[in-house]
């Protein structure tokens, strides 16, 4: 069977290797993705059309805010799914620990807390500048999420689940994720309620006091906010039930 | 050959160490952390072909936290791999 599985991958990444040479080569001015009428749009009038200098925010943020939208969903469903499967409540909770082949020591060490005490701060200060300067430089509400996600998961590495768990609790995680689809809908749904499509940002000028193309520059860190909310929240349930088999004590 | 090149042949050559290693190796954990290095490896490929935001993610979250997802995981499952 083994043989048969090599044979099938070798098979398989030659095929491969012989497509790839079909593929434009990198920075091609003449591949689809470059002559693309799209492309040139994106390019020449993000900049007057919103005011955001990084193409890359305003694209997936306010012209593909649909998909955004949804991507943050199926974040939402992972998690949901993962604590579906793992979660243990009721009878099943009482059922004794299962016993780790390699257990580690249970006090946290002093050089490791310590470090963590210093270091979380800064990644949380830095996790609220990826979100905030999303617009201007490379970051938005994924990459801030994940990091402040990081800075939860960190302190549960360093010390033990309770001691994340009293600053974030799963249930209150669960609650989280959910809002931030909920403000990321809302500013959706309240630039249609003022006239404009789903996702139309730029009616909520009518009620901020700046014009349509500031509108949707706001509007965009308003989604974003969404999204970090979403994936912060999503990313330490998914540690605390996968660290712990569900169970949400003890450390690692 | 110029120096981007070289850099560009360096970490593919890498990255295919890196994917061999974390398939055959036995010891789960190493698998988990070598799979983060390819992440990593992966993130600076796209850094220098200049798509820095998806450079950003792949740090982040490849090489950030779910190489943490999988170091979490094995801690709770048998360690040596059985094939």
């Amino acid at each position: 069977m083994k043989k048969i599985a090599l044979a099938v991958t070798v098979l398989t990444g030659i095929l491969l290797l012989y497509a790839a040479q079909d593929f434009p080569a990198w920075g091609d001015l003449q591949s689809p993705a470059s002559a693309s009428p799209v492309s040139k749009h994106f390019i020449a009038d993000t900049g007057v059309d919103t005011e955001v200098p990084n193409m890359v925010t305003a694209v997936l943020a306010d012209y593909r805010g649909f998909d955004t939208m949804f991507e943050t969903v199926v974040i939402f469903i992972a998690g949901i799914a993962i604590i579906g499967i793992l979660r243990r409540t009721g009878a099943d909770a009482d059922a004794p620990a299962l016993k780790r082949e390699n257990e580690i020591a249970a006090e946290p060490d002093l050089i490791v807390t310590n470090t963590v005490r210093l270091l979380v701060p800064v990644i949380q200060l830095f996790a609220f500048y990826v979100l905030a300067h999303g617009h201007v430089s490379p970051g938005g509400g994924f990459q801030g999420g994940v990091i402040m996600g990081a800075s939860f998961i960190l302190v549960a590495l360093a010390w033990d689940l309770p001691k994340a768990m009293d600053r974030l609790s799963v249930d209150r995680a669960v609650m989280l994720a959910g809002v931030g689809i909920l403000i990321y809908a809302g500013i959706g749904l309240f630039s249609m309620l003022l006239g404009g499509e789903f996702l139309d940002y730029a009616e909520l000028s009518h009620v901020l006091p700046v014009s349509r193309e500031m509108a949707r520059y706001h509007a965009m860190l308003g989604v974003e906010i969404g999204v970090a909310f979403t994936v912060t929240a999503v990313m330490f349930a998914i540690y605390a039930n996968l660290s712990t088999r569900g169970r949400l004590e003890g450390g690692l | 050959m110029t120096g981007l090149a070289l850099f560009n042949l360096f970490i593919l050559v890498f990255m295919v160490v890196a994917a061999v290693i974390s398939l055959r190796v036995k010891d789960l954990l190493t698998a988990s952390v070598v799979f983060g290095i390819y992440s990593f490896l992966m993130c600076l490929l796209w850094a220098e072909m200049g798509a820095v935001d998806v450079a950003f993610t792949e740090a982040a979250v490849g090489a950030g936290v779910s190489a943490v997802f999988l170091v979490a995981t094995v801690f709770n499952v048998k360690r040596m791999s059985s094939d």
